[in-house]
């Protein structure tokens, strides 16, 4: 009786079913990567996330689909076989497609300043905030200061002063 | 004294603003090229004309000769190609990379537009794309009689292009070549 109620049911079902499969078939596609030793898949993971698509500014050879990116991927593969470092393999990257490739820019003399503006701003700010912090611990120590102005200064202002009073009266 | 370093805001603001607005110009998409100063990367190849021939560095023969990077697939490479068929008339040694396609389509695309080129390297995986750090095409490298790059254009290169980065070291580097 229950399934004469909805027969649309099973139908949606399969549908379902169906969906999810094919769904999985697609993320499937980017795990085809095969090593010779499962060690290397982390290592490949992680050169992806760090290296860039030359075509693609701002996305890294794991994110992209371009072209480039997945002979390069596949070319990162083929040197893990080969045993090579983490660092030979970006070198030997770098030394074609140049510095851009690094998502990790090495420090040099091009580079010094983007790597040192964090802790030369945190130093500023630093600075900054404790010389703020003595002033005030400088006025706070004087109680206020009734006759700031020079005796000159004063007499101006009052003669200011008078004159509008005067005038608006 | 005091009254200086209320202007250091203001000298800070301006600078980060001129900085950032002659950045403007810059076309981000300019990558620096790792191989101009480096030799020619060697390479065994496939003539794309001739499957049974492999050819190599030494096929250059010591010409001052560009490099260009095409393919069928490449549209910018159509709108170059009549300017490369009037370098090759002027007598400018130039090699074809034919890059990630088919030999067919390859060899049917210059009996087509007319063939610019000495011969045509044929890599279809793009392995010597990778050396030279191809990312697309068209590319073209200057290489001088040494086989070291000496200039790299990504993207088209038409007659303001080669006037304006390639005709004086082209001809400089000819020049060189025959005082030797």
């Amino acid at each position: 009786m229950g399934s004469n109620s909805m027969p649309g049911l099973g139908w949606l079902k399969q549908a379902i079913l169906l969906m999810l499969l094919v769904s999985s078939a697609a993320m499937a596609v980017e795990n085809v990567v095969s090593f010779s030793d499962e060690s290397l898949r982390p290592r490949y993971q992680q050169l992806l996330e760090e290296l860039r698509c030359p075509k693609c500014q701002n996305q890294n050879l794991a994110d992209s689909n371009s072209a480039i990116s997945q002979d390069l991927r596949a070319e990162v593969q083929r040197l893990l076989e080969q045993d090579l470092t983490d660092a030979e393999i970006k070198e030997y990257l770098k030394n074609r497609y140049s510095e851009f490739i690094l998502y990790r820019p090495e420090v040099n003399r091009a580079t010094w300043f983007l790597w040192a503006a964090p802790v030369l701003l945190v130093l500023l700010g630093g600075l900054i905030v404790l010389r703020l912090s003595r002033r005030k611990k400088v006025s706070d120590s004087e109680p206020v200061e009734t006759n700031l102005r020079s005796d000159d200064q004063q007499q101006r202002l009052d003669k200011l002063l008078n004159r509008h009073t005067g005038e608006s009266e | 004294m005091n009254r200086l370093t209320l202007f250091i805001p203001l000298a800070l603001c301006l600078a980060l603003g001129g900085f950032l607005f002659f950045s403007l110009g810059k076309d981000p998409l300019d990558l620096p090229s790792a191989l101009v100063g480096e030799p020619f990367p060697e390479f065994s190849l496939e003539a794309l004309h001739e499957p049974e021939r492999q050819v190599s560095r030494d096929d250059f023969d010591g010409q001052v000769l560009l490099v260009n990077v095409w393919a069928t697939w490449c549209f910018a490479c159509r709108i170059e190609h009549p300017w490369l068929n009037s370098l090759a008339e002027q007598g400018v040694a130039i090699v074809g990379l034919n890059y990630k396609d088919h030999r067919k389509l390859a060899q049917d695309w210059l009996q087509k537009r007319g063939d610019p080129y000495q011969f045509s390297i044929f890599d279809p995986r793009g392995v010597l794309g990778i050396d030279l750090g191809v990312y697309g095409a068209p590319e073209t490298y200057l290489v001088d009689a040494d086989g070291i790059i000496r200039h790299r254009r990504v993207g088209v290169v038409d007659e303001r292009v080669w006037n304006e980065e390639f005709h004086d070291l082209y001809q400089q580097l000819v020049d060189d070549a025959n005082g030797q």
